[in-house]
């Protein structure tokens, strides 16, 4: 392999570049970042950085000299347009076509909308740096009320921002429960009631209808989130907070499975055995499904392993996308690993959670799956470890991948391959 | 020098701890101990709370491990050291000279 593109300059893209010039790959290393800054890190962005505690420098995820270091063609500001596999062809959107015969996925992806509110003003999602900078310039103008549409992770942590910086925030959740599918519906509840304990008002299960605004000179100011059972909250910042899409769409006609996501089998490489993908936009085959691990900790551990597959050619190893997740509200650190089912059986074996610190475990079949913890690291540090043991004992069972080589061409819905490799057809790069 | 607690009060693997200046935490790492920067340099986390193996603590939020000896991080997302202060132990009472900390190059 002479020539990788690694699409995406986020964590996974990073942690890819320096996993292939760990692993000795010495060839031309092209890195594309959509985005005009130098890697930085995503946690801090709805957390410090808004209450004004972390900078903008202190985000950068490597040191400059571990930058120069990797040796690579740095593209920032420009974005993949297209992927012609069989041509080993990689179109950008500053013009250029760049012969490629490897390529990392980690283009990430951005923010659901609401449909309809483009274009009105105080609206807003958070994704990246500049929607991060956009979010707390808004909150510096001191709306009154501020409401959060989605509980999740995300939601969760802006309200907590949005409060520590004394607004009036309220949180719309459509589902009954916030968090249930990441941490299941009894813990999720607890998480929930962090709103009201620092008197933030959450509205579970209600979806929303619309936004009303006002027309002012030259633009349309939102003024109230119109729920669907008709009720109106006042609004002058309204912050959407529903989820990603991941962006896929430079990968039309590529021939890769893309649904929802790169499809890519355990070991994060795709129907081709040069093009690997990580991090949010990677739907990774995970026991029997597939699935896209929307967490920093997948983003920063998948990349070594679907390097060395990409620089082998083949299925060397795999790893497990989720894990591990963590999130800070309201000065409360909330940690959870493992996995969790809905009728799982939950214990708190440390601890209350009236207290907002405890440690709890979830249990399936005799088994340990998964263990969360508010405010205590240290017995969660503890708790993790032994479920770690579990974890690695079900990689080695993976029925997919355990005892083939290579899995990828076994991998129902996935596109047949067409080419050996990309870029196939480059005499300059084959093997 | 800053009292931490006896040696009996601090197994092997464990930490604790104090509140000097700034946080620091102290370990017994097969029956040494060490004392570094409590608060990772990656972001807030007390090392105290993280696993101790081989002479490193791992922190308990993001994983990047630290050499109790250096202070030094083996990988990221940790990228700058922890200081290290010298322990010792007198008459089965372990203590740390919070003043000179180091931090490594």
């Amino acid at each position: 392999m002479k020539r990788v593109a690694v699409v995406g300059a986020s964590l996974a893209g990073l942690r890819a570049a320096e996993a292939l010039r760990a692993k000795g790959y010495d060839g031309n290393l092209l890195i594309i970042g959509a985005e005009p800054h130098r890697p930085y890190d995503r946690p801090p962005l709805s957390k410090g950085f808004l209450l004004g505690t972390t900078r903008a420098e202190d985000l950068a995820l490597a040191e400059p000299a571990e930058e120069l270091g990797l040796n690579g063609d740095w593209r920032l500001g420009v974005r993949a347009q297209r992927l012609d596999t069989r041509a080993g062809a990689l179109t950008l959107s500053d013009g250029r076509t760049e012969a490629v015969d490897g390529v990392v996925i980690a283009t990430g992806g951005r923010p659901r909308t609401l449909p309809g509110t483009e274009g009105i003003t105080g609206v807003v999602t958070l994704r990246g740096l500049d929607d991060a900078v956009a979010l707390r310039a808004q909150l510096a103008t001191e709306p009154e009320h501020v409401v959060v549409i989605g509980a999740g992770f995300l939601g969760a942590e802006v309200a907590a921002s949005a409060r520590t910086l004394g607004r009036e925030v309220t949180v719309v959740e459509a589902m009954p429960v916030p968090l249930a599918g990441a941490v299941g519906p009894y813990l999720g509840g607890i998480c929930g009631q962090l709103h009201g304990d620092h008197g933030v008002r959450l509205i579970l299960g209600h979806g929303v209808a619309g936004l009303d605004t006002v027309i002012e000179p030259g633009r349309r100011q939102v003024c109230a989130v119109r729920l669907d059972d008709g009720r109106a909250l006042p609004a002058e910042l309204v912050v959407v907070a529903v989820g990603m899409r991941p962006s896929t769409g430079w990968l039309a006609g590529s021939g890769l499975a893309v649904d929802d996501g790169v499809r890519t089998d355990a070991g994060w490489v795709t129907a081709l055995p040069n093009v690997v993908a990580v991090g949010d936009v990677a739907r990774h085959r995970c026991g029997g499904k597939f699935v896209r691990h929307e967490h920093w900790t997948s983003a920063a551990k998948a990349p070594a392993t679907a390097v060395a597959n990409l620089l082998a050619g083949r299925h060397l190893g795999h790893c497990a996308g989720g894990g591990y997740f963590w999130s800070d509200q309201y000065g409360v650190r909330i940690q959870f690993a493992g996995s969790v089912a809905p009728t799982d059986d939950v214990r708190v074996i440390e601890g209350a959670p009236e207290d907002r610190a405890f440690l709890a475990t979830c249990h399936r079949d005799g088994v340990t799956t998964g263990v969360l913890a508010m405010n205590m690291a240290r017995a969660f540090t503890r708790a993790r470890r032994t479920l770690a043991v579990t974890a690695t004992e079900e990689d080695q069972r993976c029925p997919t991948c355990s005892p083939s080589p290579d899995c990828s061409s076994t991998e129902p819905g996935a596109t047949p391959r067409e080419a050996s490799a990309i870029g196939s057809s480059i005499p300059s790069t084959s093997a | 020098m800053f009292p931490v607690c006896a040696v009996d009060a601090l197994p092997d693997g464990e930490a604790i701890r104090i509140l000097a200046h700034v946080p620091i935490a102290v370990f017994n790492a097969d029956g040494s101990y060490y004392a570094i920067d409590d608060t990772c340099t990656h972001q807030d986390a007390s090392l105290a709370d993280g696993w101790v193996d081989d002479c490193r603590v791992e922190c308990p939020l993001h994983a990047s491990n630290f050499d109790l000896r250096t202070g030094l991080p083996d990988g990221p997302p940790a990228k700058r050291p922890v200081r290290t202060y010298p322990v010792t132990v007198d008459a089965g009472m372990i203590y740390v000279d919070i003043g000179r900390g180091e931090a490594a190059a």
